[in-house]
């Protein structure tokens, strides 16, 4: 080994990589945070490794969109293709489709990352949407980390805008299909729609700069954004530690997992590459928006099976439930409401779900912090509005292939479109109420096994004849886990200091009510004691 | 299959075998005087009475219920005077008629008759009335420019039956099939003659040169696999967000249920 070197400036043997750290720690000061960072503990749960899925999708979604900028033009200008798919030779198109054709069929590899590039976008926005459910059901949004639920959610609408701007570029007829349609909605809008579509296409639909504009976004803002606010969202999960189940020794002070370096780094880290083989074994195997069949955009022709793609499905779906006939002219002016209610639908969805950790910590009235994750059964008010937000979404999701559920199950368009204004308007009910009972139930069944134990299956004959099955009590492990769960009542009104009763509070005990009223109290320390004497 | 103590005659085990070679002997020999189209059909004089009368027979005794015994049409069906050999050939040829049961619209389903029988009831139908005839062969067998036929097609069909001929939903549970595996013939009938709900596409809205490009195109891409890989249907963005969710993220939470197992 090349000790040699080090071995003369300093008296005592080291090696080589000791004196290197030393080098580098001397110039970048890096051993304290390593000592800070690499000791940290990760909580071991599958569920926790999600949010990585998404982060280590867009690692692979910023490779393979490097290479793919080393060949796409942004243009709109015409040209005859000339490349080697035979049944588009000849015929007119944007330099944008050209080349993103080019790509396909005439640079080694290009197909391949291209897909590689869009299935991976889809996995990141699919694994922002599993790693928010997580979030969610076990209540890791509540304080300290409300701030950080805000900018997770802001990245899931950002990637969404990534990929519909990705959509977007190659111009060819389905993406022009999509934009066709956000021009529509940006025309519903009454007073400034038209303005704003003139202003977004650089006059008239489809005009010749809105593929160079989007490219702008996709490949400069839009990245630039995401990266930094991954870099806020992941920081702060350091800084508030990450969440963790309950259990014997796991406090909300401490985090119990392995540590950070060198376990858990080697872990991710082979993880990253898993992840980056399934997406290169779905870009190798399957096709992946074949431009190719599309052909080049045309206002004209709009294909049978034209959805965009799965994270902007809901918003499809929202505009295909609208029923006829609700759009007027009112006042000399066309009011679109068959565009205008779904879009404030969708925005009061949105919004509900990005304030919705303050809203629970309002009807709580809890300022305490919360390290420990909930389990979904634990609080069944928040499982049951969850379920009921998924069941709204689901709907309008399945509503934007709407047409293929009608071809594929042999159903009529008009019955499937039916079912799903139904099950969007009242399958949330529906689901939260089904949640909530279910919820309890669960946890009427937690408190059953923690004071009676687990049916064993074992039949004993006693003395006096009777026959009984033996119930298996829990070890403490497992018990720790059902018992160790917060149990909120519904909060009382008080006057206040000046002896009155506001109407906020009375809004805020009601809501409270709603949250807390039907309720399974963990079983204490007491009910466990007499439960044992009185069973055995 | 059972076995049975006799092993002999048409319990031997190679019975099956042969029967198959039989078979496919009779099939493909069939196959064989059938595909000389040629020969087929010069068997089959469209003017002859012999071949008119042979296909009133077929028509009378397999129509007639629903279009009426002169396919004057009845409360059932429509009159088919006018409508030409090419109709006839799509409906009964593609096994949309004789029709199982009246639905939104006629289901494929296996060919009830022969290729003769076909002919014959196609020039019955004919005599009746001056319509589209069955197309000649050089307009159907995929030797056109693919590049003016894909952009006819989507132009002209794509709403309906996909960019790439997957098929599509229509009102009132009608649909417009996949053209996956349909004949060129049969395409070019198809829009001659507007079946089902199939608006008709005559030579002067798409000439039959165009219209033999819209062929070579469908015949391109049912030759040639997708360049991607599996083509999921080629359903588009449906397919490819229900194979992300399900196998996709399925796999990767696989994996993550791996990754954490292992240190327990």
């Amino acid at each position: 080994m090349s000790t040699a070197t080090t071995r003369s400036t300093t008296p005592a043997k080291r090696s080589f990589t000791a004196g290197a750290s030393e080098y580098i720690n001397d110039r970048t000061g890096l051993a304290v945070a390593i000592k800070g960072l690499g000791r940290k503990a990760f909580p071991d749960h599958w569920s926790f490794l999600l949010g990585e899925v998404a982060l280590f999708s867009f690692i692979v979604v910023l490779v393979s969109g490097t290479f793919l900028t080393f060949f796409f033009q942004a243009s709109m200008a015409e040209v005859h293709y000339e490349g080697s798919y035979v049944p588009l030779k000849g015929v007119e198109m944007s330099v944008a489709m050209a080349s993103t054709l080019d790509i396909s069929f005439d640079i080694r590899g290009g197909l391949f990352v291209r897909q590689m590039h869009h299935w991976a976008a889809l996995l990141f926005v699919a694994a922002i949407g599993l790693h928010m459910l997580r979030v969610f059901f076990t209540g890791a949004f509540r304080k300290p980390r409300e701030i950080n639920w805000v900018f997770g959610f802001t990245l899931f609408i950002l990637a969404m805008a990534e990929g519909f701007t990705g959509y977007s570029l190659p111009d060819d007829l389905l993406s022009g299909n999509g934009l066709r349609i956000i021009d529509g909605m940006v025309k519903g809008i009454p007073l400034i729609g038209t303005w704003t579509s003139f202003l977004i296409f650089g006059g008239e639909f489809p005009g010749t700069d809105i593929v160079g504009r989007l490219y702008t976004l996709h490949i400069l803002l839009l990245p630039a954004l995401v990266v930094a606010l991954i870099a806020v969202h992941v920081g702060y999960v350091f800084i508030h530690k990450h969440t963790q189940f309950a259990g014997p020794g796991r406090e909300p002070t401490n985090s119990v997992g392995p540590p950070i370096l060198p376990i858990y780094a080697a872990k991710a880290g082979g993880f990253l590459f898993l992840i980056w083989g399934v997406i290169a074994l779905i870009a190798a195997l399957f096709t992946i928006n074949p431009i190719w069949n599309y052909g080049p955009y045309d206002p004209s022709p709009v294909s049978a099976g034209t959805q965009p793609d799965w994270y902007i499905g809901f918003a499809d779906g929202a505009l295909r439930l609208i029923p006829p006939g609700w759009e007027f002219v009112w006042l000399d002016r066309t009011w679109s409401f068959n565009i205008l209610v779904p879009l404030i639908a969708i925005g009061i969805f949105i919004v509900l779900v990005l304030i919705y950790p303050f809203i629970e910590a309002w009807i709580k009235g809890d300022k305490r912090e919360h390290h420990i994750a909930d389990r979904p059964r634990n609080a069944p008010t928040r499982t049951a509005i969850g379920a009921a937000g998924v069941t709204f979404y689901a709907g309008l999701w399945a509503a934007a292939s709407s047409d293929i559920l009608a071809t594929h199950f042999s159903l009529t368009m008009e019955g499937v479109i039916h079912a799903l204004q139904a099950t969007v308007i009242v399958g949330p009910f529906i689901a939260y109420f089904i949640t909530k009972r279910v919820c309890l139930a669960l946890q009427k069944k937690d408190r059953e096994i923690v004071l009676h134990g687990y049916e064993s299956g074992r039949i004993v004959k006693l003395p006096g004849g009777e026959f009984i099955e033996v119930h298996q009590p829990l070890d403490e492990y497992e018990r720790w886990r059902l018992v160790s769960y917060e149990s909120y009542q519904p909060l009382m009104i008080r006057p206040n200091a000046r002896g009155k009763i506001t109407v906020g509070q009375r809004v805020r005990a009601g809501f409270s009510r709603w949250f807390f009223e039907d309720r399974i109290a963990p079983v204490s320390k007491g009910e466990l004691e007499s439960g044992h004497d009185g069973h055995h | 299959m059972t076995r049975t103590k006799r092993r002999a005659g048409r319990r031997h085990p190679l019975a099956t075998v042969a029967l198959l070679a039989l078979g496919l002997v009779f099939t493909g020999g069939a196959y064989a005087a059938l595909s000389s189209g040629t020969v087929a059909q010069a068997e089959i004089d469209p003017n002859s009475q012999q071949t008119i009368e042979e296909g009133k027979k077929l028509f009378q005794a397999n129509c007639a219920t629903c279009h009426g015994l002169e396919a004057q049409g009845t409360a059932n069906g429509p009159s088919l005077i006018g409508v030409g050999a090419a109709s006839v050939d799509f409906q009964v040829g593609t096994g949309r008629m004789p029709m199982q049961m009246q639905g939104p619209q006629a289901q494929e389903k296996p060919v009830q008759f022969t290729d003769d029988q076909v002919k014959q009831l196609a020039y019955y139908v004919a005599s009746l009335g001056p319509g589209p005839d069955i197309p000649a062969d050089h307009l159907v067998n995929g030797g056109g420019d693919a590049a003016n036929g894909a952009e006819l097609f989507r132009i002209n069909c794509a709403m309906c039956h996909n960019v790439a001929g997957a098929g599509g939903a229509l009102t009132e549970g009608k649909f417009a099939p996949p053209l996956t595996d349909v004949s060129g013939v049969h395409i070019y009938e198809a829009m001659v003659t507007g079946p089902q709900n199939m608006p008709v596409f005559n030579d002067l809205n798409i000439t039959p040169e165009d219209k033999r490009d819209v062929i070579t195109y469908l015949k391109y891409l049912q030759d040639n696999r997708s360049p991607g890989g599996f083509e999921l249907g080629s359903l588009g963005p449906v397919a490819e967000g229900l194979f992300i969710w399900i196998f996709g993220l399925g796999a990767i939470v696989a994996i993550t249920v791996w990754i954490t197992a292992k240190s327990n």
